[in-house]
């Protein structure tokens, strides 16, 4: 499985420390307040909330160089508005891998 | 350029200013995480450029520009691809960015900010591109964005619910209207001659009464549009 990494965020800052930390600081804060919104909503079969989610998510997934499940998290975003839960394991997965990640840093 | 960046994500809004950042020229005013604050903003404010996010909460991009009196230029941001066609309606959207936005692909919008003309609402979209800087559109077919030149073009025929794009090589018939194809082609090429159809008066091969030679198709021409016709035409 392709891991997380920060090649973006380190793109994005060059020499800027400071702006690294910061999108460090953001990702740290946002990402378990999304996936937890994720879970909700799932949870509550609302799928149509839960696809937009997953949506928002895509970002972060893709900003943290995970370009495989980029397409996994697209397409579990069409099972959702399909009210399929097809793919939902993988997607959790990469969550999963995301908040290691994240944790770590 | 002054702008504003409304996005309800905050790394999304970090990573716009990083990127504006790079260009001594533009200046971040505000970040708004939602829509409804930034309309209230640009009451009482003006702005040269604003960064759109189409997904947000209740409130979408395109619902956004719907709602404020005169947009100014807007850049959208999505991370989804699906809604370029849709933004090609709106004539205050510039460019489109996908997410995650490269450095590259931001320079170029940042370009063509700055060669765009002002969004105004009592200017079409025709006579803002004239045929000398413009010359192409694009057009989606099976969700395909196909680009057609202008000088291609010969005639445009309103079907119902579509138009019908002839050119020299290929046919194209697509879901929309008269009018709105009317607005993105170059006034100086284009003429409608009759309330369904269009045609490239450079195409012309010879004129009747109350008809034009286009390649092989015979056009109508309306009582009303004659003259206008008859003004294009280098008469001996």
């Amino acid at each position: 499985m392709e891991q997380p990494n920060l090649n973006y965020i380190n793109e994005l800052s060059g020499n800027d420390e400071s702006f690294k930390q910061k999108m460090i600081a953001i990702v740290k804060s946002e990402l378990p307040q999304e996936i937890e919104n994720y879970r909700s909503l799932l949870e509550s079969q609302n799928f149509k909330a839960t696809a937009e989610m997953v949506h928002k998510l895509k970002h972060k997934i893709s900003v943290l160089g995970l370009e495989k499940s980029y397409y996994i998290a697209e397409q579990f975003e069409d099972n959702l508005k399909q009210s399929s839960i097809v793919l939902q394991n993988e997607f959790e997965e990469i969550l999963n891998s995301m908040q290691n990640f994240v944790d770590d840093l | 350029m002054k702008c504003i960046i409304i996005d309800d994500e905050a790394m999304a809004r970090a990573i716009i200013a990083q990127r504006i950042s790079n260009f001594p020229e533009m200046e971040v005013l505000e970040e708004f995480s939602n829509a409804m604050h930034a309309i209230k903003y640009l009451n009482q404010n003006s702005v040269d450029v604003i960064f759109l996010d189409i997904h947000m909460p209740d409130f979408t991009g395109f619902d956004f520009i719907q709602t404020i009196k005169n947009p100014p230029k807007v850049i959208l941001v999505t991370s989804d691809k699906n809604f370029a066609i849709e933004a090609f309606e709106y004539e205050c959207i510039v460019d489109y960015l996908v997410k995650p936005i490269s450095e590259e692909r931001f320079e170029k919008a940042v370009q063509k900010l700055k060669s765009a003309k002002v969004p105004s609402k009592t200017i079409t979209s025709k006579e803002e591109t004239p045929s000398d800087t413009v010359n192409e559109f694009y057009v989606n077919i099976d969700r395909r964005l196909i680009k057609i030149e202008f000088n291609t073009v010969t005639v445009v025929e309103a079907k119902g619910d579509y138009i019908l794009i002839k050119t020299d090589n290929k046919n194209y018939t697509v879901h929309s209207t008269l009018k709105k194809i009317e607005d993105k082609l170059p006034t100086d090429l284009f003429l409608k001659v009759h309330r369904s159809f269009i045609i490239n008066t450079k195409k012309i091969i010879d004129i009747e009464d109350n008809s034009v030679l286009i390649a092989k198709d015979v056009i109508p021409v309306s009582r009303a549009n004659r003259p206008e016709l008859m003004k294009r035409l280098n008469l001996l």
